[in-house]
């Protein structure tokens, strides 16, 4: 079986991959302007301020846009179609590209309430998907 | 000085395309250098009066672009320009080459392209890329199967949400501008189609179907422009470029600020502002379609119609053969061709129809044209608005 295109991850994102492997979901937050931005990045898109932390994001979004993709855009992809891209609004404010799973791909919605779902694809990567919240 | 001062003073007086559709004998450098040869034979020009080269291509062996592909020609510019931000590139080289022109940093300027789509990717629409690991932020997106396709499809998605738009009227595109492939013999798919066939084609990337999704084709084209002074000289009827502008919002579709709305809110603005000219003035318009929404959500951009009512604006074959508004009259990306990158293609029909060279297809006294291009995706556009001198 193809694996999927995995992150490779470097300075700016270390933190957020690994922190995805012990099942947490961080995002940064500017210590300067108070902003979250995701993804990650080594200023602040608002402010470029250096001074960001990282938080725990609440795992809580919303459904901004999706499509139920047929065909696979990667070999790795095959046994998955079909399966729902999404961008998903963060309580906390920003947008992540992310998949909608555990569910009927037929059943998502724009505003659905769904919150994170850790998939841990290898023994080394976890990506944060997002389920519809219970 | 305004920007506006600088307008007027460049024209386009060549342009061309490549062999386009499956063309495997031959080398998307090749395409770039053919199209090229014949825009400046269209003009009355040789590459030794070439002194400014702007293009990139953004598969592989395209590093350092412009370097590339003027050695490849044996041609050696005072000015260089790679900008590469996808398809829009093409037609914000229109507005370097103006501009370079216009101040005197060139006299002869040359835009190309060249592509190997098709042949070289077995056609599939693929992904953004083939690695096993993913570096940069694009990390963000890939592991999560993003495709050119899926993203589209997030906008057209959220569009029909906020606005009510359907299907339907998104096919309403397709159809016309199938139409006027009909009346392109370069077109590669002529025969035409109704709003059910689009319809009922295979769905790609919900809402999207198959036939909302732009061909995927090898195609080379080329623009050359010089001074409006110099132009008067040559083979040609010059074309003036009247107003431009350009814009990007974002890179990846995750970060795009609002889904239902391209930066040629912007690009638009400018274009029309410079060239002092209003919408009901074009009577023609070039706008690059690589899905059916794109056209769509850039109609609305710039402005023919309000937020929301794109659907409405293209009903009833509006954008067809004989409807009000003539749209993408050489068939388009999703009818005639597509290398990856179409912007040129746009600015090359324009040009065509302010000459009143399009035979079976000619709009009827077109004297202003507005061509734009999208790139990335929903990333980046160009806009100009070009006039018959």
């Amino acid at each position: 079986m193809t694996q999927i295109p995995l992150p490779r991850p470097y300075q700016d994102t270390a933190a957020y991959w690994e922190a995805a492997k012990a099942h947490r979901f961080i995002i940064q937050k500017c210590r300067d302007c108070g902003a979250h931005q995701h993804y990650p990045r080594g200023v602040c898109s608002h402010c470029l301020s250096s001074a960001l932390d990282w938080v725990d994001a609440s795992g809580d979004a919303t459904v901004y846009s999706f499509s139920v993709n047929y065909r696979a855009p990667h070999p790795g992809f095959k046994d998955q179609t079909p399966f729902v891209l999404a961008i998903v609004e963060l309580a906390e404010g920003p947008r992540m590209m992310t998949n909608i799973v555990d569910c009927d791909p037929e059943t998502v919605t724009i505003g659905m309430p769904v919150t994170v779902a850790f998939d841990d694809v290898t023994e080394d990567v976890t990506l944060p998907k997002f389920r519809p919240k219970a | 000085m305004e920007p506006g001062q600088l307008y007027r003073k460049a024209a386009i007086v060549g342009v061309a395309e490549s062999d386009l559709g499956r063309v495997p004998g031959k080398s998307k450098f090749q395409l770039s250098a053919e199209a090229s040869k014949a825009a400046l034979d269209e003009a009355g020009l040789t590459k030794d009066d070439v002194d400014g080269v702007f293009t990139t291509i953004i598969t592989e062996g395209g590093q350092f672009s412009s370097m590339m592909m003027a050695e490849y020609m044996g041609i050696r510019p005072r000015y260089t320009d790679s900008t590469s931000i996808g398809g829009s590139s093409f037609v914000a080289y229109v507005e370097h080459a103006a501009m370079a022109i216009a101040t005197g940093l060139c006299e002869v300027a040359l835009i190309c392209h060249g592509s190997t789509n098709i042949s070289d990717r077995g056609g599939r629409a693929g992904p953004v890329s083939g690695a096993a690991t993913v570096f940069g932020p694009a990390q963000f997106e890939e592991p999560y199967g993003v495709s050119t396709v899926g993203s589209y499809a997030l906008a057209a998605q959220r569009h029909m949400h906020e606005y009510g738009t359907t299907s339907a009227q998104l096919a309403e595109i397709a159809v016309a501008t199938r139409k006027w492939a009909s009346m392109n013999p370069k077109a590669l798919m002529r025969d035409p189609i109704t709003i059910d066939d689009v319809l009922n084609s295979r769905m790609i990337a919900s809402p999207l179907h198959l036939l909302d999704c732009c061909l995927v084709t090898d195609a080379g084209g080329a623009v050359v422009l010089t001074s409006m002074e110099r132009a008067k000289d040559l083979k040609k009827r010059p074309v003036a470029v009247l107003g431009t502008g350009e814009a990007h919002t974002h890179r990846m579709i995750s970060q795009m600020p609002d889904l239902t709305e391209t930066a040629a809110k912007i690009s638009g603005k400018l274009a029309f502002e410079r060239a002092g000219v209003s919408h009901g003035d074009i009577d023609v318009a070039e706008i690059y379609d690589s899905f059916t929404i794109t056209v769509l959500l850039t109609l609305e951009s710039l402005g023919f119609c309000k937020k929301g009512e794109g659907g409405a604006f293209v009903s009833g074959q509006r954008t067809a053969p004989g409807g009000d508004f003539p749209m993408n009259t050489q068939g388009g990306a999703l009818s005639y061709t597509h290398p990856g990158m179409f912007g040129i293609f746009t600015v090359i029909e324009a040009v065509r129809q302010l000459r009143g060279e399009c035979g079976p297809r000619q709009v009827e006294g077109a004297e202003l044209a507005l061509a734009n291009g999208t790139g990335g995706v929903l990333s980046s556009t160009g806009t100009i608005i070009l006039g018959r001198e």
